[in-house]
């Protein structure tokens, strides 16, 4: 695995960390330092450029109102266009909350104000207005044969378009909108979802396919090796069992 | 009249009633009973405390500053009606004026009583309307259960509507470190008192990765900082529109911290107050600091304030120590970030060999979102600890935490018990006789490991039995 490397670009970190989402960089961090492949993560703030060709992923998280908002006019202006682009080039991208919303047409605010977003997901959100119940709870989803737990907390609702596919089918929990049972979306590398907890270290195995994705692009046919999971797996099933658990009673 | 005495003794009944059945140890319920009867019955019984009352807020230490103002107030002469600890909504407030009144129904007027409330952050509108406080204290705001309060900028919004809403006879109080507590100075009404630190000595060099509200709240832009004590506490300034940290009037010139104490000099109106407070812990300095400002706005003077300091106590599972089985035990509740972060700082400070026990629920009064773990800085504890024992509803989610943060015991994996009777035992057992074992639990666990530790103290080592 010599010279190997995973290049991230963490967009906003100061305005979008809210919910442990330096969980999600320390397990990407962790995971791939286990496999000797070398892990480099630049903070891209509001009004620096993103230059696609020198990333492998590009991580957003999630944010409060007030940042979102900030964010959403850098994303529009600054960073919009290469975003786009990066995507066209296959890189992978892991947006989660807040992020996840960005990353679609538009986001209508509870005061029926219209926020553009990036653009690269077919999919747009609705916040029904500040007396609809917010989305709260934890949340597992089946995904790829297997389950993704989490925690979400949101009160836009997330429609998506035709040419996303979701991430997941809602276990247990309210997903994109709470009707039509999907969470996440998934278009080309593009994975965007509203799991936090942190989001990747409870996952491994959905921490690893963002990896093996990321890495693909430079290395066709990568493939990384297993690691001791014993107790990422013991706090996914937990959180699993908690959850839909939780499920029944609400 | 009528009506307030058919509240307060029906109140005072259920109290009783529910201690004796050890219905959780009668401190909503009577409130609860009385508001129904008299919905007016807050309002009516605050008017008539002789010496008025204080509201104390924050995100972190309201139930500590509210001990130690009341720790100030009877040095005083004064006889605090005070909500107990995390009863601090409407019900608590109630149910603490119900105890403090007589059978008659009325609270007694010979007596000089001051009313002492800690109140939830979202609840300040709603108890500041009812009770119309001398004085509102906040001392800090944090990220803190999201899922439960929103987010950090809604309850600033609710702060600063409140203290606009507040008469021109109330003084507010506000921690100058804290960006978004000194702008409620700009919207407030009546007389404003300021605190803050100014031994910056004990702070950290930069911000830490919980840092919340780090952006100027006049212009958005972010801040500078020249100091930062905790979190994004510190002395502040926004080089792009002037907005600085005001000079506090009140201040903590220095700081020394002890194992299990603190020294603090003060700067009141009128001098200097040297104290030797019991508590560890800069957050802990930041409390007395808070609750003699607060005492300063009440007018009280500051001989009391140093006696009523030196003779504080730890609050309900803050520090609260006890012994057990020839061990000492010390409880250090923590619900956010930066209130954890502060904890681990004080743990670290004391030695390279912890006995651990950390308790990790989900249920709503701890926020149902543990997410938050990994917003703590448990890398602060690394090599320093002998033996770590995780429990908890959450368990797994912190012994996962705890993995990336290279935490164990003594070279072996943290050991995971999620059933907490269990896992005090076996943390009790891994702490060597006559050594510290500390215990870090969400709210809820708290109080299931308070009451396991209480029903062992004095016994000895009786695990070994077992």
């Amino acid at each position: 695995m010599k010279g190997l490397a995973l290049r991230v670009a963490h967009l906003y970190p100061k305005m979008m960390n809210i919910y442990g989402d330096r969980g999600n960089i320390l397990c990407l961090e962790r995971r791939c330092e286990a496999r000797g492949i070398a892990f480099r993560v630049d903070g891209l703030e509001i009004g620096e450029p993103l230059k696609p060709k020198d990333y492998d992923l590009i991580f957003v998280g999630g944010a409060q109102d007030r940042e979102q908002r900030l964010v959403a006019e850098d994303l529009v202006k600054v960073k919009g266009k290469r975003l786009q682009e990066a995507v066209k080039r296959n890189i992978a991208v892991l947006a989660v909350c807040g992020g996840y919303q960005l990353m679609g047409r538009f986001y209508r605010t509870a005061e029926g104000e219209e926020l553009p977003g990036a653009g690269v997901l077919d999919l747009h959100t609705v916040h029904p207005g500040t007396d609809a119940k917010r989305f709260i709870g934890n949340i597992v989803i089946e995904w790829n044969g297997t389950t993704v737990v989490g925690f979400e907390n949101h009160g836009g609702r997330t429609f998506l378009g035709d040419r996303v596919q979701p991430l997941g089918r809602v276990v247990a929990g309210f997903g994109n909108n709470g009707e039509d049972g999907g969470e996440g979306a998934v278009y080309r590398n593009v994975f965007g979802t509203y799991l936090h907890g942190s989001l990747l270290p409870k996952n491994p195995k959905f921490a690893d396919h963002v990896i093996e994705t990321a890495m693909r692009r430079r290395h066709k046919d990568f493939r990384l090796r297993a690691i001791d999971d014993a107790v990422e797996d013991a706090a996914h099933e937990a959180a699993v069992r908690q959850a839909t658990r939780r499920s029944i009673i609400r | 009249m009528i009506q307030r005495t058919a509240a307060v003794v029906a109140a005072k009944a259920t109290a009783a009633f529910s201690r004796r059945f050890r219905l959780g140890g009668g401190t909503a319920l009577p409130g609860l009973v009385a508001e129904r009867i008299n919905p007016s019955l807050i309002r009516e019984l605050s008017a008539q405390l002789s010496e008025g009352s204080v509201i104390v807020t924050g995100t972190n230490g309201k139930t500590t500053t509210a001990r130690l103002l009341r720790s100030i107030a009877k040095k005083a002469g004064l006889k605090p009606v005070a909500n107990r600890a995390g009863s601090n909504m409407m019900r608590g407030i109630a149910a603490a004026l119900v105890d403090g009144a007589g059978w008659s129904g009325d609270i007694p007027s010979v007596e000089k009583r001051l009313g002492i409330f800690e109140v939830d952050e979202a609840t300040v509108p709603l108890v500041a309307e009812a009770v119309r406080p001398r004085v509102v204290l906040f001392t800090n705001l944090f990220r803190d259960q999201l899922d439960r309060y929103g987010e950090v900028e809604t309850v600033a919004a609710v702060w600063r509507a409140s203290v606009a809403g507040l008469l021109g006879d109330t003084t507010v109080v506000l921690n100058v470190d804290d960006p978004s507590v000194a702008a409620l100075g700009a919207v407030a009404q009546g007389q404003v008192v300021t605190y803050g630190m100014k031994d910056t000595s004990s702070g950290e060099a930069k911000l830490e990765h919980a840092a919340d509200a780090r952006w100027c709240t006049v212009c958005g832009s972010e801040l500078e900082y020249t100091a930062v004590i905790y979190g994004h506490l510190g002395h502040w300034r926004c080089a792009k529109c002037g907005n600085v940290r005001p000079e506090p009037e009140i201040f903590c010139g220095q700081f020394q911290a002890g194992k299990n104490d603190s020294r603090l000099t003060l700067k009141l109106p009128g001098g200097l107050v040297e104290a030797s407070l019991p508590l560890a812990g800069l957050y802990n300095a930041y409390n007395a600091l808070a609750a003699a400002a607060a005492a300063a706005a009440l007018g009280l003077g500051r001989a009391e304030i140093q006696r009523g300091l030196n003779a504080a106590t730890a609050g309900f599972g803050r520090q609260e120590r006890m012994r057990v089985g020839g061990r000492d035990v010390q409880i250090m509740l923590a619900k956010n970030p930066a209130g954890l972060n502060q904890v681990l700082r004080t743990i670290a400070a004391n030695g390279s060999n912890a006995d651990l026990a950390v308790f990790l629920n989900d249920n709503i009064a701890d926020g149902r979102d543990v997410s938050w773990i990994w917003d703590a800085d448990f890398e602060l504890l690394q090599g320093k600890t002998r033996s770590v024992t995780v429990s908890g509803v959450r368990a797994w989610d912190m012994a996962l935490r705890l993995k990336y943060a290279g935490i164990d015991g003594g070279g072996a994996a943290p050991h995971v018990e999620p059933a907490s009777s269990e896992a005090l035992k076996r943390a009790l057992k891994t702490t060597p006789e006559g050594g510290t074992l500390y215990v870090i639990p969400t709210y809820t666990a708290m109080l299931e490991v308070r009451d396991l530790l209480a029903g062992w103290a004095g016994r000895g080592a009786f695990w070994e039995g077992e």
